[in-house]
């Protein structure tokens, strides 16, 4: 079966379970999913369903207590710890709620981090920080500290360091959560062009029907597992 | 590897550019650790003052004699008798009069300090007339050397200024026995200069010592005459006593005063250092709690967890040496030449001396600190590496 063919995502039998004391919360039992090429997928579902959870095993920050997490045909639940550092590095880009941008550093600097963790070149760096940096329309706000730049360019340099290392994969959770509705949009509209114009295969989670009426499909979770229709 | 080291040096840069925003908990901390380095090195100053006070060039030419088994002349105690055996010896330089030795005794009184006007001990020492030549480099730079028979003193230059009613033409009124002050001398030798000297055959009987000694100074007549001068004594079935050379015998009493004063040091600055630990220990778990969303966000991008650790720790280094290098100056400022007096605890008698810091102190007082940073980086570091990523980026 030719590689592309394969979803990009596939998940099988997945389930997490959290330590708390003495008790165990079972977030996610026996989740299946499959993520083909190029989607771009919405994830709701009420708080406390366990999407971030399920966001975390898709881009290996966290590990299942069972079953199979596949990215692109790697089963990224059986790296160690390190391992996952440097797979994260490769093919995932990582877009927060709340930006997490490193106050110390300018818009450039902080889009330049993930490259910092590969070979290229000094002058190769700048140059994929600029292209990204045009990309969400930040060209002119390149050397600004996240404190002096709003909310919605925030977050756009946020989505450039997650696109600047030309990732397999973007992992947005709640990206339009902390934002207006006008600025939301906005950053709704440009994850639909990397989606569309650069083929990236996007998860966002949203509690936003506006949001998820923008991505190709969308998955509700309830009590750690997918319902097919949306509630209510 | 090269990724792995510009991971540490972009990390490490990153968190030294956040420092100006918490100068204030860097500051104390840092000076914390500049406050036990400041008591470490100012102790420990005294020590080493004391040593080079008590520190005579190794000397092959003077050698004393003690009673076998005494560990000062305090302790010792020598008959008439003896100390004449003792004075035939081969290896004693020959002089105009004869052998050049000299048996002695030594006494305490009692005196008002100059400086706080309280009593304290300072030891006269009942000599022979070949005293000064055996000692070679003793001199009366003041009055006159006392006359034998005569109760007369004359006072070591540090004991001069130390305490008062020692001024040339003063007499000195101890118990039942008055003596007058003719001469004021220098050299001699390790803690003579703060001693008052006076004939042997006067003090005995002040002190009712009948004809005992305590010890016997010769002088060596070739640079290896101490080997033989000691055999002689140790192989004379006559003789049970401690032969060596004066400058060892210094070494030997200046080395258990500064043993002790080193270990109070070392004891209170332990302490101190225990408390700036935990001030150290406290400031980064509060570096690593408000920066511990980015942290958590390097850490989600693929940073490894090692550089963080070694931003942290190297972070936490370089507020401590600043601390160390503010304490080192600061002791280095009030301490260097501070002029002391001290108890010598084998004589009970005062020692004058000025506190010293050396490079070799700075350096341990730089070490020290160095090692309060690194410990108290190393567990707020580990704390935050050891935290899972998903854990960590929830927290914030
Ligand atoms: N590290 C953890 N330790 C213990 N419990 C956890 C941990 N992470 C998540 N949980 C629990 O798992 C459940 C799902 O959490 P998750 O963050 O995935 O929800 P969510 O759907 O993203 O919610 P929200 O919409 O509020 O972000 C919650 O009950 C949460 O308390
Ligand atoms: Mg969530």
């Amino acid at each position: 079966m030719d590689v592309s063919q394969q979803p990009l995502v596939r998940l099988e039998g997945v389930e997490k379970s959290f330590q708390r004391g003495s008790e165990q919360i079972h977030v996610l039992a026996n989740l299946s999913l499959q993520v083909g090429r190029g989607e771009f997928l919405a994830l709701m579902g009420p708080s406390g369903s366990g999407k971030s959870t399920l966001l975390n095993l898709v881009g290996g920050l966290d590990r299942p207590t069972a079953g199979a997490v596949e990215i692109d045909g790697e089963r990224i639940d059986q790296l160690s710890e390190r391992q996952l550092a440097a797979w994260r590095a490769r093919h995932v880009g990582l877009v927060f709620q709340f930006y997490n941008l490193l106050p110390m550093l300018n818009a450039e600097r902080n889009v330049e981090l993930p490259l910092l963790l590969t070979h290229l070149s000094r002058g190769e760096r700048r140059e994929h920080v600029r292209v990204a940096l045009e990309v969400v329309g930040l060209s002119h706000r390149t050397r600004h500290y996240p404190r002096t730049l709003s909310g919605g360019e925030q977050q756009r340099v946020g989505i450039a360091r997650a696109i600047v290392n030309d990732p397999t994969l973007l992992l947005c959770d709640e990206p339009t959560g902390d934002l207006d509705r006008k600025t939301g949009d906005e950053i709704l509209t440009l994850l639909q062009a990397l989606n569309r114009d650069q083929g990236k295969t996007i998860i966002m989670v949203t509690h936003d029907p506006h949001a998820s009426a923008r991505a190709t499909r969308t998955l509700y979770l309830e009590k750690g597992q997918f319902s097919t229709e949306k509630p209510e | 590897m090269i990724s792995w080291l510009n991971q540490i040096l972009s990390v490490t840069l990153f968190s030294l550019r956040t420092i100006p925003e918490r100068k204030g908990s860097a500051f104390s901390a840092a000076i914390g650790i500049a406050g036990v380095v400041a008591v470490l090195v100012g102790v420990l100053s005294i020590a080493e003052g004391f040593r080079a006070a008590m520190s005579v060039p190794p000397n092959q030419h003077v050698a004393i004699v003690l009673r076998s088994g005494a560990d000062s002349e305090m302790t010792s105690g020598l008959s008439r008798e003896e100390t004449r055996l003792i004075g035939l010896a081969p290896g004693i330089h020959e002089g105009p009069n004869g052998p050049m030795a000299s048996s002695e005794l030594f006494v305490m009184i009692n005196l008002p300090k100059k400086s706080t006007g309280t009593d304290a001990n300072v030891p006269m020492r009942g000599v022979e007339k070949e005293a000064a030549a055996v000692r070679g480099d003793l001199r009366v730079i003041q009055g006159r050397m006392f006359e034998s028979g005569r109760s007369e003193i004359i006072v070591g230059a540090g004991a001069a200024r130390a305490f008062s009613g020692l001024d040339v033409g003063q007499t000195l009124r101890v118990g039942a026995n008055e003596w007058k002050v003719v001469g004021i001398f220098s050299g001699g030798g390790g803690a003579a200069e703060s001693e008052i000297w006076t004939d042997a055959a006067v003090l005995q009987p002040a002190y009712n010592r009948e004809d005992s000694f305590q010890s016997v100074y010769a002088r060596l007549e070739t640079e290896g005459a101490f080997q033989k001068f000691k055999d002689a004594l140790s192989t004379n079935p006559q003789l049970k006593v401690r032969t060596l050379l004066q400058s060892d015998f210094l070494a030997e009493q200046s080395s258990i005063l500064t043993g002790f004063i080193e270990t109070i040091g070392m004891s209170i600055a332990g302490l101190m250092a225990l408390g700036a630990l935990f001030g150290a220990l406290n400031t980064m778990y509060t570096v690593v709690a408000s920066r511990s969303r980015e942290i958590a966000t390097l850490r989600a991008l693929g940073f490894g967890a090692s550089p963080v650790v070694i931003s942290v720790l190297f972070e936490s280094l370089l507020i401590a040496l600043l601390g160390g290098s503010i304490g080192a100056a600061a002791a280095y400022g009030a301490f260097d030449g501070f002029q002391a007096a001290t108890i010598n605890w084998q004589s009970f008698s005062q020692i004058a001396f000025a506190f010293a810091v050396t490079p070799k102190l700075l350096v341990m007082a730089i070490v020290w600190a160095a090692v309060i940073g690194i410990i108290g980086g190393l567990f707020p570091a580990l704390r935050a590496a050891r935290l899972p990523v998903a854990i960590a980026l929830r927290e914030t």
